[in-house]
């Protein structure tokens, strides 16, 4: 083997570059974390609305079409009603942030996606929560849509609607969260996919079906879930006088779960991403 | 500016699942030492499986080796991968991140995450995009764009936001002419302008050639040689490589082609020989004669290349390296 003798300059010789802020070793800036997430947010949103459209459409029909079908079996404006509506409304969130964002943090990692990420100086926080963030507000109008058309078709007030500015957020940090978590953790992205799909199924039977009536088992898997927090607290709103500092607890409750899960996230971002 | 010590990695054996079959441990590297200087455009030649991915994602903080260093500008990468994305630029071989986004896009959120503020970033974006002649499909999804236009908006994508090292894994895979002019145009103005150093794998001899100021064989995960093209071609100055194509089959009743079988590599009807010149000349002129001749389609009579070298030097594999 010839082996050249090596050009040994640490740092030394001429400055790098003309770089930005190019240091006197030769480094590179670092991406701060406000710029990159910022940056992330605005690439996911953009794949998003390229690609997720369509799947934005089915998950609203599939909420339209399950209160079309609870609405033989629940009254008008009851209690019953109110979980319904809220819950199909939830779902849109979890199709979403849970489902979908599972499957492609799956699929990036098995395609070596992240590399692209692990090569730049950017904080592991950033891309998880640029990616989040960016999904979670995706489902913004299919949740809005789904909200108003529950409200009618069940004469429930549309007048707490704004509820929604709060529920979206927290419900989508806690579900993208977990989605995340999920497509970095599952060691296949088939498993990723499937998990993904799995808590969505979770989240559509324990969200929308009224609970009162569930055997206790399902009660406390219902209580484990997070969307359920998001579905209380929207349903809440409903009644002529709401009590709103138990909204806010479930709220709460929402955003505990969104940040503890979204910190589970970008840890498995980074197990995942450097080596 | 890039010193490599000892580099050993290991791919542990995987045993197989239903429908999947296992594989055998691979040692990917094997003691790799290398030396890259400041300013020069370094090559990593070898067939498919010799390494060279391997490699570069150990010098990228990717992947950790088993033993052996990795300096980059005096920054120790392997006790401190994290500070390989401030030196380098990668390009690898899989585009899945940004593969949904425009050409546009891909570059400038690349610019921003390399640290760039945001009006910076939309500058350089537009630069190179107008540099690389990307101008015209900047606004379409990488993923609409055919293989070699999506590897030139990822390689504009690994531009933006200078580096003093630029790491590219085969980045004209399916491009065409024009687009390989494109990058080394865009490499060359960086080194001249910017003492830009650059690291480059490549499968694709003629490209080793011509664009590497030096290049370092590979084969089964070890550096088998590594010099100048010029400096290592004469390793086998004294020889004339004879390509032979028979038309459906190799005359081998004839007594002087049954002899030259023994020493050609074959790859379907073509028959790749490398002889000294008068040896050359007898084989030219038994195939171009009698009974060889009418079962002879085409023949070539060429320089070595470093396709040689690297059969000369011991290199196993008969085919993986590419002269197009
Ligand atoms: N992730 C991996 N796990 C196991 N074996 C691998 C992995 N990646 C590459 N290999 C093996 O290591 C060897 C070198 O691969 P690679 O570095 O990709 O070669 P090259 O880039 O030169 O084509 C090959 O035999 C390949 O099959
Ligand atoms: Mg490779």
């Amino acid at each position: 083997m010839s082996v050249v003798p090596a050009e040994v300059r640490p740092g030394g010789g001429a400055p790098a570059a003309s770089g930005a802020a190019a240091d006197a070793a030769g480094l590179g800036p670092r991406a701060r974390l406000w710029p990159s997430l910022a940056a992330v947010y605005r690439a996911q949103l953009s794949r998003a609305r390229v690609a997720r459209i369509p799947l934005l459409c089915v998950a609203v029909f599939q909420s339209v079409g399950i209160m079309i079908m609870m609405r033989g079996v629940v009254d008008d404006g009851g209690s019953d009603a109110r979980s319904v509506v809220a819950g199909s409304s939830v779902v849109v969130v979890a199709y979403v942030a849970l489902n979908l964002l599972a499957q492609y943090f799956g699929q990036l990692r098995a395609g070596g996606g992240l590399d692209h990420y692990a090569t730049l100086p950017v904080p592991p926080a950033a891309v998880v929560l640029g990616a989040a963030g960016a999904y979670a507000s995706f489902t913004v109008p299919g949740t809005v849509v789904t909200a108003v058309f529950g409200c009618l078709l069940f004469g429930l007030p549309l007048g707490n609607l704004w509820v929604l500015v709060a529920v979206i957020p927290l419900a989508g940090a806690a579900l993208s969260g977990l989605g995340a978590a999920c497509g970095l953790l599952a060691p296949r992205p088939e498993l990723a996919t499937l998990l993904g799909q799995l808590g969505m199924s979770a989240a559509l039977l324990l969200g929308v079906l009224p609970a009162d009536r569930m055997p206790e088992v399902i009660r406390l898997a219902r209580d484990l879930l997070p969307s359920t927090y998001g579905v209380e607290a929207y349903a809440r709103t409903f009644g002529a006088h709401p009590d709103w500092t138990f909204v806010a607890g479930d709220l709460a409750v929402c955003a505990g779960v969104g940040v503890v899960s979204l910190a589970v996230a970008t840890w498995a971002y980074r197990r995942a991403a450097v080596r | 500016m890039c010193a490599v010590r000892g580099l050993t990695k290991t791919y542990p054996a995987v045993r197989g699942r239903r429908g999947v079959p296992g594989t055998p441990e691979v040692r990917a590297t094997d003691g790799v030492e290398l030396d890259v200087r400041r300013g020069e455009i370094f090559g990593l030649l070898g067939p498919n499986g010799a390494g060279k991915s391997t490699l570069v994602r150990q010098l990228t903080g990717l992947l950790r080796p088993d033993a052996g260093s990795v300096r980059i500008l005096g920054h120790d990468i392997v006790r401190h991968p994290e500070l390989a994305s401030r030196v380098l630029a990668y390009l690898g071989q899989e585009s899945t991140a940004l593969d949904e986004l425009t050409v546009a896009l891909a570059a400038e959120t690349t610019g921003r995450l390399r640290g760039l503020p945001a009006r910076r970033a939309r500058a350089e974006r537009d630069a190179v995009l107008e540099e690389l002649g990307l101008g015209p499909i900047a606004d379409k999804p990488l993923k609409k764009l055919s293989g070699g236009q999506r590897r030139l908006a990822c390689f504009a994508a690994a531009l933006v936001g200078e580096r003093p090292l630029l790491v590219l894994d085969e980045p004209t895979t399916g491009m065409d002419p024009v687009a390989r002019r494109a990058v080394w145009a865009a490499v060359d103005r960086r080194r001249a302008e910017r003492g830009t150093t650059v690291l480059l794998v490549t499968h694709n001899v003629i490209e080793a050639e011509t664009v590497l100021d030096r290049v370092a064989v590979l084969d089964r995960g070890r550096v088998i040689a590594c010099d100048t093209p010029a400096g290592l071609k004469e390793k086998v100055a004294g020889e004339v490589r004879v390509e032979l194509v028979w038309r459906d089959r190799a005359p081998l009743e004839v007594p002087e082609v049954a002899a030259l079988h023994a020493r050609a590599v074959e790859a379907g009807r073509r028959w790749t020989l490398r002889l000294a010149p008068e040896e050359a000349r007898a084989a030219v002129a038994t195939v171009t004669g009698g009974a060889a001749f009418a079962a002879l389609d085409d023949f070539t009579l060429a320089t070595p290349s470093l396709e040689d070298v690297y059969l000369a030097l011991g290199g196993a594999a008969r085919q993986g390296l590419v002269r197009t």
